[in-house]
């Protein structure tokens, strides 16, 4: 399915803003995109588990509360960052 | 001939300043990674390749990016810095960023130890590629106590820094907790034990208390072992026969005080050190004292201090200069360097008798390291 980037992640997938991966549920999904882009994960999902502060994930443009939410092939992953501090 | 790297890391980005050994023409490589918080970098004394960065961009989650050819190329590592995952139902820590990394003894090439925010000890086997929690003070069941809550930690977090190896003894080692006070572990790390007996705390109820302590900078001396800190309240020597540190900022100049973040030691005289005072009045300015900025060596163990300013600006200079900002170099006579939160590098060539400006411009300085290399 399509995964959609914030621009601070862009190293990790050669500047691609839209990538494709799969997983059956948000977690597999976060497995899958760090197979893929070795890293990627542990930037956005911290060591318990949890989505880090300020960042959001979206799926078909609703917020995902928890990684265990279930997605279809079809369906498209946001990751957002917010960017602040100055 | 050797050359002389000065890594300055900063808010947004990291540089690397290159010298010969004569250090009279200097040359600056960078920035890499642009835009992101880079806390600290440093390279391995041990094979003078192996250079670690601690890098945090933006909200994304901090990691350890490594290079063996001194920055021309990065790799991040496999397995960053990471607290346990708590039990079902537990609460869990996540570290924030990695503050303080440091080589561990000359004779354990490829292992390193980090610091991080919150107060968490982390160790590598393997040069910074992996690093694994120290058991011994992250799951020490005393830890919470120590280090106390968001209430008693800085604005930014609370930070474990400061590591230090006694160069006599691979498994004792030292840090700083900020909050928390100095810890030391005879042990390689499996245990550890407050150690601020004789340290101020005029922030805490009790006076005398064990454990809550303020260290801005601890250092070990690298030949001698002697050990040092810059503390919240006050330059300290620790009396290592009484296990008590002894306040030899007591006697630097009163209208000076003994407040400020840094403290560097000589590479080869445990009786040398700087120190560079900021003001902490009332609202702790954390500038130098009326503009005019200062380090001050002793070179009797704290018994004596001179300021020593020249080619400083003479007014109206209002900076900080962070805990890890104040590095010091190999080379005779040794070379001092420090840099500002106004993004201002500054060198002494001749141990501090007179200083000149590096480089302006760059970004908050947060950390500035020294190293030769081949």
């Amino acid at each position: 399915m399509k995964v959609v980037l914030p621009t601070p992640l862009a190293e990790y997938t050669r500047h691609r803003r839209e990538v494709e991966a799969d997983g059956a549920t948000l977690a597999e999904l976060l497995a899958d995109l760090d197979r893929r882009y070795p890293g990627l994960r542990f930037r956005v999902i911290d060591e318990q588990g949890a989505v880090r502060p300020h960042i959001k994930v979206f799926v078909n443009r609703v917020q995902a509360r928890s990684l265990a939410v279930a997605l279809a092939p079809a369906d498209e992953v946001l990751v957002v960052a917010a960017l602040s501090g100055g | 001939m050797a050359r002389l790297l000065v890594p300055v890391a900063t808010r947004k980005g990291l540089w690397i300043l290159q010298a010969d050994s004569r250090r009279r023409q200097w040359r600056m490589d960078g920035p890499h990674f642009l835009g992101q918080v880079v806390n600290h970098a440093v390279v391995d004394p041990r094979d003078r390749r192996t250079l670690l960065a601690a890098v945090k961009a933006g909200h994304l989650g901090h990691t350890i990016y490594r290079s063996e050819d001194y920055g021309r190329s990065w790799q991040e590592s496999s397995r960053p810095p990471a607290f346990d995952k708590a039990a079902d139902g537990a609460e869990g820590e996540s570290v924030g960023h990695v503050f303080w990394l440091a080589p561990a003894h000359a004779s354990e090439p490829g292992r390193w130890y980090a610091g991080t925010s919150p107060q968490g000890l982390f160790v590598s086997e393997d040069a910074g590629r992996t690093w694994t929690g120290v058991a011994g003070f992250n799951a020490h069941p005393d830890r919470r106590k120590w280090i106390g809550d968001a209430q008693d930690a800085p604005p930014d977090g609370g930070t474990l820094h400061s590591i230090n190896v006694d160069p006599n003894n691979p498994r004792h080692l030292y840090f700083g907790c900020s909050s928390g006070g100095v810890f030391e572990s005879r042990d390689h790390g499996g245990s550890w034990h407050p150690l601020n007996r004789g340290c101020a705390a005029d922030f805490l109820p009790d006076p005398k208390a064990e454990y809550g302590h303020d260290p801005h900078c601890v250092r070990v001396h690298p030949v001698s072992g002697d050990v040092y800190q810059q503390n919240h309240c006050g330059i300290y020597r620790l009396d290592r026969a009484r296990n008590r540190w002894e306040r030899i900022g007591r006697h630097l100049p009163p209208e000076t005080g003994d407040i400020g973040f840094p403290m560097v030691l000589h590479p080869r005289d445990p009786e040398t050190a700087w120190v560079f005072p900021m003001d902490g009045g009332t609202v702790w300015p954390r500038m130098p004292i009326e503009g005019r900025p200062a380090a001050y060596r002793t070179r009797d163990g704290g018994a004596t201090w001179e300021r020593q300013d020249r080619g400083l600006p003479p007014a109206q200079a209002w900076f900080t200069v962070k805990r890890q900002a104040m590095s010091v170099d190999a080379l005779e006579p040794a070379g001092l360097y420090f840099g500002t939160t106004g993004g201002e590098v500054w060198a002494s060539f001749d141990e501090g008798a007179s200083w000149k400006c590096l480089t302006l411009h760059l970004p908050h300085v947060y950390a500035i390291e020294t190293a030769l290399v081949d």
